[in-house]
């Protein structure tokens, strides 16, 4: 049982990171700012997801684990937040087509 | 496991720095400050595997910490970039 947790663990969190490395890619290579914003925002909600679905076994203890959900889900609501608040931005900035 | 755990944690850190080329890059402030919540969000990941890897419990809240204080980083250059915009066009004008 140990072996297979271990196993989901490993899968899950190299998929989280896989995720943030696919957001600073296309951070750093789409073309416009709202692009870059829809990049950085699947890093923020799937890639943290993924590492704290991964970290769950590990935790050891109901409250760490309830905590890491809390962690997840305050990034997730600030990340919906924020994501619209600085695409409003980025859109005044930008030139109208 | 604690090794791979570790692993991911320095994986995570490099990612995210990585992306902060593109506060150099600009062009614009939105970019900028969404490299830095890039920044942000990879340091919560990165406490959180390390926290976990290294049995300190404590580490998780340090973690949920940083995930309010990166919010409140954006929440407070929307609001600088609202006032720099109704300073620069004054209402009345075409919006």
């Amino acid at each position: 049982m140990s072996t297979v947790l271990d196993l989901f663990t490993i899968v899950t969190v190299s998929s989280g990171v896989l995720f943030f490395l696919a957001g600073v890619v296309g951070l750093l290579r789409f073309p416009d700012a709202l692009t870059r914003l829809h990049a950085l925002t699947k890093a923020d909600n799937v890639g943290l997801g993924l590492i704290v679905a991964g970290l769950l076994p590990q935790a050891g203890s109901v409250l760490a684990g309830l905590k890491l959900l809390l962690v997840w889900l305050t990034v997730l609501l600030a990340g919906a937040t924020v994501g619209q608040l600085i695409a409003r931005v980025a859109r005044r900035a930008e030139p109208r087509p | 496991m604690n090794a791979f755990l570790m692993a991911a944690a320095g994986a995570v850190l490099i990612t995210v720095v990585v992306g902060l080329v593109r506060i150099l890059r600009g062009p614009g402030d939105a970019d900028r400050v969404m490299a830095a919540q890039l920044l942000g969000t990879g340091g919560v990941a990165a406490l959180l595997l390390a926290g976990i890897a290294r049995g300190r419990p404590a580490t998780l809240d340090v973690a949920l910490t940083l995930a309010v204080l990166a919010a409140f980083v954006s929440i407070a250059f929307v609001k600088g970039a609202a006032l720099a915009q109704d300073a620069a066009a004054p209402p009345g004008g075409d919006a």
